[in-house]
């Protein structure tokens, strides 16, 4: 009797240091974004750069540690920030450890809080939030924590970058500010009116006007008050269905001038626009498609289109998430503690596979990377977005963009 | 003002193909006593069958048979879903209505895809008609115009001058008297229920294009047209052409304007509180018309409800 337990013992014993040994553990990545409702396809592109980053950057290149293998896990947050706080909960009680998320700065600075809070709290569980596109600069400013990194320039470096071009166009005299009312919407209209004072003071801000988020079913009566204006620019934050909408009205209904934007590309809006946008439409964003920086950029580009070849590779930095997360975890040894991977990423420097240099600033935990000046345009696109022949070419470019500049951020670190 | 002439323009289109979208569900009301939420997701499956058959087919091809396709779908939800449903009362009609718009949501993300799709207006309805003061007015909005004005002006000719229309009013009013007559009642409503959404279709082919076509286009649209159709009257086609338009102008009147909710109050006598970033009031005296002129509508509707509960051009008594 005695022995069947020992030998029972014995084998269970093995079988689980075999299992330990083997560590094939997986890392899970919870993606908190819209998977359905207005902001779908943005988020769900979002969610496929993601799972390829970390299959292509990571698991096919043996892992990180000893083997563990990323696994990005979906939620639906419905872009309500309410719901992220379910969803956060739910991956938190799956023990997932990191969070990534990025449509919408409104969930951003709610679930900044509620993972800080979260954190003070169980400090067992602690969980790390790669923000990846919320880019209100509160985040890494007066709402700044040591859990929260960001991978995308945020609202303000891409203002600094985009009044730089409008500052040296000496035909633009008057210039419209519209955006989404809410906080980056907000936050998007205060840069451009604080660095367009600095920059061009005798520039006139014609309109200032912010439209509810989501809502706006025909943007004529704004493109109407745009044209009335007399704007030589148009500067816009739009994202999702309201960037279609902004810009195909205000295109049809006559404006010729430039129309600064920030994600005016990919996930159907580069085909929405067609030939329409060619010639107004810009882009700021991080992240050089055309011209392809390199063979690699290159072969990784077209090995994506192969498994979605309806998909784009419309927000670059995600790959730069997982590969610095991968260098994190790889530099602490654990992937369990997010401490020490926490202070791994804060100040980390790395050679993004789109080209740039990237290092993750200390003191606010806000990356600093090259941002481009995009055209939408059919010519000269090696890699094009929606299969629609037009794709965005880098226009200009500003090197390690507001590497100095300055940051209200008060971290307290563990 | 020539912003005037050009923001009545722009809200008779947008008023205009409200109507198209009420007109069905407010027929669909007065026969069944159901609200269908579905409704809007007709309006979708339209855009969306013109966008597929545009591909190989234009625009105009899209324009004619998506409509009915929409219409004949419409119909066999009546058919083989609602009728059956219907014995066991209201509740579940409209938890089926309901069921049936995600499913549909669903599905068309199912099949198309969660991203916008390039659907455009056709070649040759690409340019200006006229322009007021440098605003231009594209083409396809006076085509918009016609078209709308034209469903209108049919629906109302077979509603009161034909036989059809006479059986069909008389049917959503006193059902039993009309069966016993011998007409096929089921087959009215089955009717009615079809072209009420081939009619959300129509909308959807033809505003596909400019409002864009995307899995979130019924959702924007859905609540207020329920909105139009309380504040014209359930059931009244009148009232549902007078609502449209009414919210069609609100709306473009107040997003062309920045009328400021300070100067409005300052203008009653009200002084502004000093400072005001410390004033309770602040949100208040901050507002301005482009940012609340979405829910105009429903506050409308509030008031229509409060003190002319059957609507504008409504029948029923409170």
């Amino acid at each position: 009797m005695r022995t069947t337990t020992m030998l029972g013992l014995t084998t269970a014993l093995t079988l689980a240091a075999s299992a330990f040994a083997a560590g094939a553990d997986t890392i899970k990545i919870a993606f908190i974004d819209p998977l359905s409702g207005p902001f779908a396809g943005t988020g769900t592109n979002g969610l496929h750069q993601y799972e390829f980053a970390a299959e292509e950057l990571v698991n096919k290149q043996g892992g990180v540690l000893d083997g563990d293998m990323f696994e990005i896990v979906a939620f639906d947050n419905k872009i309500s920030p309410k719901e992220s706080l379910i969803q956060l909960q739910v991956a938190i009680d799956q023990g997932i450890r990191y969070i990534a998320q990025g449509n919408s700065s409104g969930v951003a600075n709610a679930l900044t809080e509620a993972i800080s809070k979260h954190n003070r709290r169980n400090p067992d569980d602690r969980v790390l939030f790669l923000n990846y596109s919320a880019v209100d600069p509160a985040l890494t400013n007066d709402k700044c924590n040591f859990w929260h990194f960001r991978f995308d320039a945020n609202a303000d470096i891409k203002m600094d970058a985009l009044t730089d071009v409008i500052a040296a166009d000496d035909n633009i005299e008057k210039v419209y500010v519209i955006g989404q009312d809410y906080s980056f919407g907000k936050a998007v209209a205060a840069a451009a009116v604080r660095f367009l004072g600095e920059k061009r003071p005798d520039i006139e801000i014609v309109g200032n006007e912010l439209h509810p988020i989501g809502k706006v079913k025909d943007f004529t009566p704004y493109a109407r008050k745009i044209m009335a204006s007399d704007a030589d620019a148009i500067i816009t934050g739009n994202w999702g269905a309201d960037m279609v909408g902004l810009g195909r009205s205000v295109l049809e209904n006559g404006y010729t001038g430039p129309l600064y934007t920030y994600y005016a590309a990919a996930d159907g809006i580069t085909a929405a626009f067609g030939d329409a946008g060619v010639g107004s439409l810009k882009l700021v964003a991080e992240g050089q498609i055309n011209p392809p920086v390199n063979d690699r950029a290159a072969a990784y580009y077209e090995a994506f289109k192969a498994k979605y070849p309806d998909g784009n590779i419309s927000q670059a930095r995600i790959t730069n998430v997982i590969e610095m997360l991968a260098k994190a975890i790889n530099e602490a040894g654990t992937a369990d503690d997010v401490v020490p991977v926490a202070y791994a990423l804060a100040g980390m420097e790395h050679e993004s596979l789109w080209g740039t240099q990237l290092k993750m600033r200390e003191s606010d935990h806000q990356i600093i990377q090259d941002v481009h000046i995009h055209a939408h345009t059919n010519d000269g696109v090696t890699f094009d977005y929606d299969n629609s022949g037009f794709g965005l070419k880098v226009d200009s470019t500003v090197t390690m963009a507001a590497a100095d500049s300055p940051t209200t951020c008060k971290m307290r670190r563990p | 003002m020539d912003l005037i002439l050009v923001n009545l323009i722009d809200g008779l289109v947008t008023g205009l193909l409200l109507f198209m979208l009420s007109a069905g569900l407010t027929l669909i009301f007065s026969m069944m006593g159901v609200l269908n939420f579905a409704h809007a997701s007709f309006y979708m499956l339209g855009a969306y069958f013109a966008f597929q058959i545009s591909l190989y087919l234009g625009f105009w091809m899209g324009l004619l048979i998506a409509p009915l396709a929409v219409g004949v779908m419409g119909a066999g939800v009546e058919r083989y879903g609602l009728r059956r449903v219907h014995q066991y009362g209201h509740v579940p009609e409209l938890i089926f209505t309901f069921g049936l718009a995600l499913l549909i949501e669903e599905l068309v993300q199912f099949i198309w895809g969660k991203n916008q799709m390039p659907y455009s207006t056709p070649e040759i309805l690409q340019f200006t008609a006229f322009s007021i003061a440098g605003n231009s007015i594209p083409a396809y909005k006076i085509f918009m115009i016609f078209i709308s004005i034209a469903i209108f002006i049919g629906l109302l000719y077979v509603l009161t001058r034909t036989r059809v229309g006479m059986i069909i009013q008389a049917a959503l009013t006193y059902p039993k008297t009309v069966e016993a007559l011998g007409h096929n009642v089921p087959l009215i409503f089955m009717g009615v229920f079809g072209v009420g959404t081939a009619l959300a279709g129509v909308a959807g082919v033809i505003a596909g294009p400019v409002l864009g076509t995307f899995p979130g286009m019924a959702f924007v649209l859905g609540s207020i047209v329920f909105v139009t159709i309380v504040i014209g009257g359930l059931g009244s086609l009148w009232g549902a052409l007078v609502a449209s338009l009414l919210i069609g102008w609100i709306t473009t009147f107040s997003k062309a304007y920045n009328l400021r909710m300070e100067d409005v109050l300052t203008g009653l006598g009200f002084t502004k509180p000093e400072p005001i970033w410390d004033s309770a009031w602040r949100d208040l005296w901050s507002i301005t018309s482009p940012q609340i002129a979405d829910i105009l509508p429903y506050i409308l509707m509030v008031l229509i409800l409060i003190f002319r509960p059957y609507g504008l051009f409504g029948k029923r008594d409170a």
